[in-house]
């Protein structure tokens, strides 16, 4: 089996999160990335089927030079080799255009990528993978077993679960569950010495439209302070939740 | 590393006191590769992950939950860094070792003992001075974590003194093995480690011989309660006791005779690394303190815009980024001076050996200075949390006790001062380390009349760098005089030798801060690192302040009339700002930054 795991590089959740003076990008200085959450969980799946199943497990993002440590991150926890198409991530379509194309001629039987990632959380590149490829979807992805070409999935769904099934080749939108957190793999020292000799390909992108592009971004507006209201004096409770904040 | 970056003009251990050292050529944490920087992020996720989210286990004398956590850092190859490849570790460089022992040991001192004495001075005696067969017995069980190492010095009657062991070995009478009595003091993990290196003396050798001795109850070997302790409440501590223990003769460290020397040199790393182990502590309660700061609201307003708080966390951010640089910086030299050696065609057992023994004036100047600024950074820390600090529900109660021991274990504070002077003395005298000339030139330049030209101070660091310059002649004025006066003498007076060191400690750290800072802002522009540069200017303000205090302490300890005169208004001339920094102003600069990060963040 030939596995490939979409990874989004995306800054660690407790970045501060600030956006150039003219409010149109987003400012990435002194900001931490790391491996998408919901990626590193579909990624440490792919290592069990790679230690139990005898998989191999390739990573791809689309991304300029400075998502390799993360590609390096990925293959230290032991993905068999990294693409990077080397291009800057702009929408969802022109993503997802650029990775089927290399699942196209990857030939991979499974692949991997998260429900969304945490930076703009589209949610929208394995959907539009499955749809340009004409391959099977689980999204919300909570389970997955694989015997030969059958697949068990297991899929989140409002307050419960659903469990179907289904065959390769398929795309997976996964998320915690597949693993868990504790399950969760920090690379050891052998696997970062050896992460330095695997191929980390830089593919060109292919043509594709640019559906969709940022104009600003606007921070919520602070929150105002506190206002305490005397218990005995509901009136003005109820005034202020009616004239201030308009929820009665 | 390559060859072709190997430059053979390093500066040899000592030399940064008489050589001016060019920027470019200092290693700092901004300088990590993609690899390294991958490896401390590692360490950092799994101390977080494993020991930080317990750290209050750590308080309850939970011993096996430190073992545990020594066997999963052996699974992710944090035990093997150092080791080399032929013994089943990763044999990186020095520069990385110190990297995973400064972040591995920030969350628990419990646990940074327990790496540090496994690591340290458990495997380093095997790996430095064991022949082929012991390595390839010993040293990949201990690589991995399948077993644990402790080290046996010290005695109920021999601490400081070291070489005064009464343990004892006697050769049986078929001459297959020792025989080992005697009682062991303090041993770090010696509640669950396989192995001991063991210190005995041998009929009535004048040095004592090392040992390999496996941990076999049945083989005489029993051991004492834990000890209680202030601090560092899981990592074990206990006697052990040798009744006639037998160890194979093949066991014996390098030769009779040889033990001192290989307790020593053991050492020398121990004491660099316990300075990387001390920082990363700093850190943490820095940035536990700024967030503390930022959140505590008194007379209406979060304490952190007091200046008695800023002046607080700039200092705690200006120890943590002194000690780094410090550290680094002679990481790498031993790192290179290791590589020049292998190159040299030393093998490389001799190549490491003699690497870090060249540089053990620089890991005694850091092992005092890194772990008295972490017991300042946790004491300020506590400052900063009142009462809060003061609780046992809160981190920096523990850090403060925890950091106490660093003062105290491979080699006091007050030996290894000494030890720094005493060694850089016989340096010269070897002539290894020209301090005559120099010394010389600056008696001489106490008699000429000074020059009353204002310099061009206009460069960035101009006069921080003609400051330093003049602090290492405060240096060879004091101690220059000290030997002349005292000759071989000089050893029992403590009180100046202690001083010197002092100004030692204090011209590296500012020397070190001052290089990695001119570095990076070369690279990155002024304004890139103005923060850096504040920290730069405060830390060496304050060196100076300390300068003049030790170096009058000396003087007229020793030196008297007409020549006492003279070397204080030497003194005076040599600590001298033209434009002195505002001290105050540099300090808030640095808190506003690290409050508005909500922690510390210069550490590359
Ligand atoms: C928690 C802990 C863990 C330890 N782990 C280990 C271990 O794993 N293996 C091991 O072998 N040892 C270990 N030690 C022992 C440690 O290295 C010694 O405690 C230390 O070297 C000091 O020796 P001492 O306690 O006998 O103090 P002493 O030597 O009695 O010193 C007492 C005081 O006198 C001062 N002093 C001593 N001699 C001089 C002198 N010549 N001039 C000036 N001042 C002097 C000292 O600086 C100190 O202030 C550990 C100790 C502790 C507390």
């Amino acid at each position: 089996m030939k596995i490939l795991v979409c990874i989004s590089n995306v800054p660690d959740t407790t970045s501060k999160i600030n956006f150039t003076a003219d409010q149109t990008k987003f400012d990435t200085t002194g900001v931490q990335f790391v491996i998408n959450p919901n990626d590193e969980f579909g990624l440490t799946r792919a290592m069990w089927f790679k230690e139990k199943q005898g998989a191999t497990v390739h990573v791809a993002t689309v991304g300029g030079p400075g998502v390799e440590p993360t590609m390096r991150k990925a293959l230290a926890i032991g993905a068999d080799e990294g693409i990077r198409i080397n291009a800057e991530p702009t929408d969802g379509f022109f993503v997802a255009s650029q990775l089927a194309e290399v699942i196209k001629n990857g030939g991979y039987d499974l692949i991997i990528a998260g429900r969304e990632s945490i930076d703009y959380n589209g949610g929208m590149v394995p959907g539009i993978i499955a749809a340009l490829l004409d391959i099977h979807f689980v999204n919300t992805c909570i389970g997955l077993e694989i015997e030969g070409n059958k697949v068990k999935a297991v899929r989140e769904i409002d307050g419960g679960k659903e469990t179907l099934e289904t065959s390769l080749p398929l795309i997976i939108g996964g998320q915690k569950g597949l693993v868990e957190e504790s399950d969760l793999r920090i690379p050891n020292m052998r696997g970062i010495m050896m992460a330095r000799q695997k191929k980390l390909n830089v593919v060109e992108p292919v043509e594709a439209i640019h559906a969709m592009s940022d104009k600003t971004f606007d921070k919520p507006a602070p929150k105002g302070p506190v206002k305490l209201v005397d218990a005995d004096n509901v009136g003005e409770l109820v005034n202020l939740l009616h004239s201030e904040a308009k929820v009665i | 590393m390559s060859t072709e970056t190997l430059k053979k003009d390093i500066l040899r251990g000592g030399q940064f006191l008489v050589k001016e050292t060019q920027c470019e050529d200092v290693f700092t944490l901004e300088d990590l590769n993609e690899e390294q920087r991958m490896m401390r992020e590692s360490t950092k996720e799994f101390v977080e992950r494993e020991i930080w989210a317990h750290w209050e286990r750590f308080e309850k004398k939970d011993y096996a939950f430190t073992e545990e956590c020594m066997r999963k850092a052996g699974e992710l190859g944090f035990l093997s860094i150092a080791v080399p490849e032929a013994y089943g570790g990763m044999g990186m460089g020095f520069v990385s070792t110190m990297l995973v022992c400064d972040y591995i040991s920030g969350a628990t001192g419990s646990f940074s003992t327990a790496f540090g004495a496994h690591t340290g001075i458990g495997t380093l005696p095997i790996t430095l001075y064991g022949t082929e067969e012991q390595k390839q017995k010993y040293v990949p069980k201990l690589a991995t974590g399948e077993w644990f190492g402790a080290y046996c010095l010290t005695e109920p009657g021999a601490g400081s003194d070291a070489n005064s062991g009464k343990t004892k070995a006697v050769l049986s009478a078929d001459k297959k093995y020792y025989s080992i009595t005697g009682q062991k003091m303090w041993i770090s993990n010696a509640g669950f480690c396989n192995l001991f290196i063991v210190f005995a003396r041998i009929e009535d050798d004048k040095n004592i011989t090392g040992f390999i001795v496996e941990n076999d109850p049945k083989n005489g070997i029993s051991l004492g309660e834990e000890e209680k302790k202030l601090g560092i409440h899981s990592s074990s501590t206990r006697q052990v006791f040798f009744n006639e223990t037998k160890v194979p003769v093949e066991n014996m460290l390098s030769e009779r005779g040889n033990g001192f020397k290989i307790a020593m040199n053991a050492l020398n790393v121990g004491r660099i690394k316990l300075a990387a182990a001390c920082l990363e502590a700093q850190r943490r309660v820095t940035t536990e303190a700024v967030k503390y700061a930022n959140e505590r609201i008194q007379f209406k307003t979060p304490i952190v815009n007091f200046g008695a708080i800023k002046a607080k966390i700039a200092q705690m951010s200006i120890n943590v980024y002194a000690g780094e640089s410090a550290c680094y910086r002679a990481a790498k030299n031993i790192e290179d001076r290791i590589a020049i050696r292998v190159a040299e065609g030393n093998s490389h057992q001799e190549a490491e050996l003699k690497g870090v023994e060249e540089y053990a004036i620089e890991c005694s100047i850091l092992k005092v200075a890194v772990s008295e600024d972490v017991q300042n950074t946790t004491d300020e820390g506590i400052q900063i949390f009142g009462g809060m600090g003061f609780s046992a529900d809160t981190p920096m109660e523990k850090a403060w006790r925890d950091a106490r021991i660093a003062r105290i274990y491979e080699g006091t504070n007050e030996i290894n001062r000494m030890l720094a002077v005493g060694m850089l003395v016989k340096k010269a005298m070897k002539g290894h380390v020209d301090l005559l000339g120099p010394a010389t030139a600056v008696g001489e330049e106490l008699m000429g009349i000074p020059s009353f030209e204002t310099p061009d101070f206009s460069e960035l660091f101009a006069e921080e760098k003609d400051l330093i310059a003049r602090l290492k002649k405060v240096f060879l004025m004091v101690a220059g005089s000290a030997v002349q006066k005292f000759g071989p003498d000089l050893e029992s007076h403590q009180q100046v030798l202690l001083a010197a060191a002092d100004i030692l400690i204090e011209i590296y750290m500012a020397e070190s801060t001052l290089l990695r800072t001119e570095k990076n802002a070369k690279r990155e522009g002024e304004a890139a690192q103005e923060i850096q540069i504040a920290m730069t200017r405060l830390y060496l303000y304050e060196a100076v302040d300390l300068v003049i205090k030790k170096g009058k302490e000396a003087i007229v300890s020793f030196a008297e009339g007409d020549e006492q005169r003279m070397m204080l208004m030497g003194l005076k001339r040599y600590t001298k700002y033209t434009n002195p920094p505002n001290v105050v102003a540099l300090r808030n600069k640095i808190a506003d930054k690290v409050a508005a990060d909500n922690r510390y963040t210069f550490d590359g």
